[in-house]
């Protein structure tokens, strides 16, 4: 019977969890509160505000669509009022799909979306050669913490959509600083065009044959699948995260149910991600600054996710992943999730609780470390570098002992690159150990060993599987170049600059909180 | 294949004997041996664990790790003066078939090495209840785990307490390796248990409120390379797991490190790594310790879980005290307090814990 109606009328009950029944209507009811209460009580989302959604195909994310088009609806009671658009990446490439097949999955994505009727931008995957290295550059979002309640966020950000719109009349939305002409550049890097009404016409749908290659030599050159999977899942967010800026979205909607974070935090911290699992599993992710990535649907475990989709007919297309037919034990991913599964089927309330034990988790640095604003990012995954070099009574310094240990020679030196006599004069040709070249000579040599100090840990040892540098897209080569670049400047004129005092730090601009 | 030489720092000199499991690097004996207690000095010496002239009392079972351990902080002492009196602590749970092949393993290295040696025994300490009789009662209840493991846990710390003040010391040391730290972070997630994973992943406890402070020295060695150690060393320890283990929920999360360590071989010292780092609100942390009732330990309730267990256990409600809702715990103990058997015809049950 079920758990809410007395009477037997709907559709036949769903068992969702044992002792809970339901009913088709009261299940409907159910799963719609649910969405709803979630944006709700998190109050996040502002009126008005382009939200991008992405897209993978699959079930859940399918469903946080249907939910946003039924929320959007008039007939619903308190619509939700934000702007929606779907971004849908192509993977097929690295998931070893011909190009025929990517072709096919993209006409099927399609047909779906033409009768979704938001904005979309279909892009590939490949196009991660294309971005600028400004996404890797975290955008800090000054003075946050007085806008206490929603009302005033609300507010500020209306008047901000308001300035946005004096300034650049022409267009809706976009980045009030860049002209019409900047954007159509920047979406043709994306081979997809600017959205003209309702309906949006991707571009070349296929992307060029030469960047394909080169995607999955990167792919092919890494030796695990474990690592495999982080790049993938890095590459993809970087791309989510640039199109989000470069349409103006502020928001982007993830799909992840709980069942999938519940394995995902547990994959997480055996990756070495501890520090991060608030963001990795949180309801919102803010570590970009200007774009947050939320969860919407981190409440749904798989199976009423499965069930919804099924009474209601939610339209989903599969399409393989990269681990789809890998077999078991083939990555830590994997393991983790036969293993969560496995232990659901013999402790049913596995998966809550790890839910539950996620919610507890905070977003602040162990101990109320420095202020965040001032630590260092970290290259790949942006969030705050967790690897403190100086204290070795941690697993890292237990692993960096064994390291020198192991070497017969003393481990090369980071040099300050500070030159010393001088060896050519002026008018010769500038040689790569010459006086003169102001890099510094970790650089020079080992282009690697710069690259990884600007890694968290798990990004640390996800490269040990990467052999080669060279394959990964220019965006992220060059920004590491900037970094080391910045860093042994900074270092030359230690010696000269003060130190900022902690008031500074926490009144950028010189004005104090007035309580 | 012929055997590499050694990568150590002895140059090459001899030919490999092993490969380091975590770092993959071939090497020797002597130089394995020499990196390993270097490993665990360095732990000690950051850590600043063990101050000269401490009183250690080292948590012995008879097995590889704690055997390893004594061997290890007994070498150091030497070579480098550190200025410890190290005594072992064994603690009979009252296991037949298990603890007492174990305890000759243990007497025998007392022995071997002249170190003093206590014995502190449940049945003693605990009013008779020794763990035979504990799963005997605790699975009369059907239809649940017998949970076992919760009750030895926190009654060995406790009786491993009472040992190291009886001899005096100032620190305790236990044989903890990182594959057990890994274990403990995975279990707690899986068990929600957000008080211990906001007070642990570091080196132990300080030492609040009179309880002793303890740590472990060999946390960041992976248990693969304590069993070589002991090998290479031919020390002499005992090896079988224990009657109750198969039933633990750890065995669970001990097959999966297992598989996840074929994936990768680092993901041991990952995982302490996350645990070293873990976040957790401020009402997540457990409230400030305070003193037990009953028995003056360390408690962070009006009971210790050692004295709440116990009640539970003489009161014919093995389970009083795990999972949540503990009422009724202390309220009837006090009124048959007198009575030298309950009701239930089990062993007598003076007070809760027998001071020396």
């Amino acid at each position: 019977m079920c758990q809410v109606g007395e009477d037997y009328g709907g559709p036949g009950p769903a068992e969702l969890q044992p002792k809970l029944p339901w009913r088709g209507d009261c299940f409907k009811a159910y799963y719609v509160h649910k969405f709803r209460a979630m944006l709700g009580k998190n109050r996040l989302v502002f009126p008005g505000e382009k939200v991008l959604l992405a897209w993978s195909g699959g079930p859940s994310s399918s469903s946080m669509i249907w939910q946003v088009q039924e929320g959007l609806s008039r007939e619903s009671a308190k619509r939700l009022r934000f702007v929606p658009g779907i971004i849908y990446i192509d993977e097929g490439a690295v998931c070893g799909q011909s190009p025929e097949e990517r072709a096919k999955t993209v006409v099927e994505m399609k047909l779906i979306l033409q009768t979704i009727a938001f904005p979309y931008h279909i892009v590939s995957l490949e196009e991660v050669f294309n971005l600028p290295t400004s996404v890797l550059q975290p955008v800090s979002q000054g003075p946050r913490g007085f806008e206490n309640t929603y009302k005033e966020a609300v507010d500020g950000f209306i008047q901000q959509q308001q300035q946005q719109q004096q300034r650049a009349p022409e267009e809706g939305g976009g980045e009030a600083v860049l002209s019409d002409e900047q954007i159509q550049e920047k979406l043709r890097q994306l081979s997809t065009q600017d959205p003209v009404g309702q309906e949006e016409v991707a571009g070349d749908s296929l992307p060029r044959p030469a960047q394909t290659t080169a995607l999955m030599t990167l792919f092919s050159s890494v030796k695990t699948l474990t690592a495999r999977e982080e790049l993938l899942q890095t590459l993809r967010a970087h791309l989510i995260l640039h199109v989000a800026r470069v349409q103006g979205y502020t928001k982007v909607m993830l799909g992840d149910s709980c069942t999938r974070l519940a394995i995902k935090l547990m994959t997480n911290l055996a990756l070495g991600r501890g520090a991060f699992l608030a963001w990795d599993t949180g309801f919102s992710d803010d570590r970009h600054g200007d774009v947050v990535m939320l969860r919407p649907m981190r409440d749904y475990t798989l199976k009423e996710i499965a069930f919804y989709n099924r009474m209601f007919g939610v339209p989903s297309v599969f399409t393989p992943a990269i681990d789809t037919k890998a077999p078991e034990k083939a990555s830590i991913h994997r393991l983790m999730e036969s293993f969560i599964l496995r232990l659901q089927a013999q402790f049913p309330s596995t998966i809550s609780t790890v839910y539950r034990t996620s919610e507890k988790l905070v977003k602040a640095p162990r101990n109320g470390d420095a202020a965040g604003a001032a630590t260092a990012r970290c290259l790949l995954c942006m969030c705050a570098l967790d690897i403190d070099s100086t204290d070795s009574a941690t697993a890292f310094g237990a692993q960096t002992l064994e390291r020198l240990a192991q070497k017969l020679s003393p481990a090369p030196v980071l040099p300050t690159g500070a030159p010393g006599r001088p060896c050519c004069t002026k008018g010769t040709r500038l040689q790569p150990g010459c006086c003169r070249d102001t890099r510094p000579s970790s650089e020079r040599e080992e282009p690697r060993a710069s690259f990884i100090e600007q890694l968290c840990y798990s990004c640390r040892v996800n490269m040990k599987d990467v052999p080669f540098l060279e394959p990964f897209p220019p965006y992220i080569l060059m920004e590491s170049q900037c970094r080391s670049q910045r860093a042994w400047e900074k270092q030359e004129v230690q010696e000269f600059l003060f130190e900022e005092s902690e008031e500074e730090a926490l009144h950028p601009l010189g004005f104090s909180p007035q309580f | 294949m012929p055997v590499p030489r050694c990568s150590g720092p002895c140059g090459g000199v001899r030919p490999a004997a092993l490969r380091r499991p975590r770092t993959g690097g071939a090497v020797c004996r002597s130089c394995f041996c020499n990196a390993f207690e270097a490993e665990v000095l360095s732990t000690l010496q950051t850590g600043r664990l063990l101050p000269p002239g401490a009183v250690v009392a080292v948590g012995a079972s008879g097995g590889k790790d704690s055997t390893v351990l004594a061997h290890v902080l007994r070498a150091l002492d030497a070579r480098h003066g550190l200025a410890l009196d190290l005594h072992l602590v064994a603690v009979d749970e009252g296991i037949g078939g298990y603890r007492d092949a174990a305890l000759a393993a243990v007497r025998r290295q007392a022995g071997r090495w002249r170190l003093p040696l206590t014995v502190v025994a449940y049945a003693d300490l605990f009013g008779g209840w020794t763990m035979d009789e504990v799963a005997r009662r605790a699975a009369q209840e059907p239809g649940r785990a017998r949970a076992c493991c919760t009750f030895c846990g926190v009654l060995r710390r406790r009786a491993l307490e009472e040992g190291a003040q009886r001899v005096g010391a100032t620190h305790i040391v236990t044989g903890h390796n990182a594959d057990d730290m890994a274990e403990t972070v995975l279990m707690n997630f899986l068990r929600g248990d957000s008080g211990r994973l906001a007070r642990g992943g570091t080196l132990g406890s300080p030492g609040e409120g009179g309880a002793l402070p303890r740590c472990r020295p060999l946390q960041f060695a992976s248990q693969k390379e304590i069993v070589l150690y002991a090998h290479f060393q031919e020390l002499d320890y005992f090896s079988e797991e224990c009657v109750y283990a198969p039933e633990a929920f750890r065995g669970h999360v001990r097959d999966l490190l297992k598989a996840l360590e074929a994936a990768r071989p680092s993901v041991v010292l990952d995982l302490v790594h996350s645990a070293e780092r873990l976040a957790l609100a401020p009402a997540a942390r457990p409230p400030p310790p305070g003193a037990c009732t009953r028995c003056g330990a360390l408690s962070s309730r009006s009971l210790c879980q050692a004295c709440a267990l116990l009640d539970g256990l003489n009161r014919g409600r093995p389970r009083l005290a795990i999972g949540k809702g503990r009422k009724g715990l202390g309220e009837e103990g006090e009124k048959q307090s007198c009575t030298s058997k309950d009701s239930s015809g089990g062993p007598s049950r003076a007070g809760a814990i027998q001071a020396f």
